[in-house]
């Protein structure tokens, strides 16, 4: 079972993914992770993917998955991009779906400001 | 000169996450930058989890991968001996639609548009029970080996 660090603030909270991948063989496991670590609390999360250094197309597909299981009216920031995982979420366009933080400090000051 | 990368799997997600960790331990120590790495990594891993999820459709198998380095492109051939690709060809990878509706975006769909994507040139063969997979890639950015 693998467990996310959940960090509660004000209205946002910040689930950091571990790392170093999210691919085939880790998708499903992700997936369901996030579905507990989102199950409750602000309706504005993040996903500091800081530590992954690789998002492959399974993995890009667990993450849209927790943004969709999360429910209508709630929603999933994006934080700490590597490069190559920039890279999938810009060839795929999904960098258009998604709100994309440098990091989570700077997710936190735009839901504070 | 060429420089050369063999192995052989098993085809399974582990398995592949291995094969993927040393293959670009192996690409940067022949001298490639992170950009030409990434993209490599990226469309292998699309066109192993292929493998394993299609051809051999989780059952038991071997994937080899047969890697070449040379001055100005890299050469990677995948064998296994799975089920064949639909019509013989590899599909051509056109993206899943993004719609403004969050419950229709896609999950999956991508693997064959990114590998299509980030290689110059991709062939496919079935031969004697074996498929071949051939992925070209470009290396623009070449900075001097590791020493």
């Amino acid at each position: 079972m693998m467990k996310l660090e959940v960090t509660s603030h004000d209205t946002v909270s910040i689930v950091t993914a571990p790392g170093p991948r999210i691919d085939a063989a880790a998708a499903i496991r992700f997936k369901e992770a996030m579905r507990a670590a989102t199950s409750d609390g602000p309706d504005h999360v993040v996903l500091d993917l800081s530590q992954v250094r690789f998002v492959d197309s399974s993995g890009l597909g667990a993450i849209v998955a927790a943004m969709k299981q999360m429910g209508a009216g709630r929603r999933l920031d994006l934080a700490g991009l590597a490069p190559d995982v920039a890279k999938v979420f810009r060839l795929t366009r999904m960098d258009t779906v998604f709100v994309i933080h440098e990091d989570a400090e700077a997710s936190l000051r735009r839901a504070a400001g | 000169m060429a420089k050369a990368f063999h192995r052989r799997i098993a085809a399974d997600g582990m398995a592949v996450r291995a094969l993927l960790d040393e293959m670009r331990d192996w690409l940067s120590q022949v001298g490639l930058d992170d950009a030409s790495c990434g993209k490599i990594e990226i469309a292998l891993a699309e066109a192993l989890n292929n493998v394993v999820e299609h051809a051999y459709a989780g059952t038991p198998g071997a994937i080899r991968m047969e890697m070449t380095h040379t001055e100005g492109d890299l050469q990677v051939t995948l064998r296994d001996k799975g089920a064949a690709l639909p019509r013989l060809r590899p599909p051509a990878g056109h993206p899943p639609a993004l719609h403004d509706e969050r419950d229709a975006l896609p999950e999956g769909g991508f693997g064959w548009f990114l590998i299509r994507n980030l290689t110059r040139g991709l062939h496919y063969a079935r031969d004697a029970g074996e498929n071949r997979l051939t992925l070209v890639f470009d290396l623009e950015h070449r900075t001097d080996p590791a020493p």
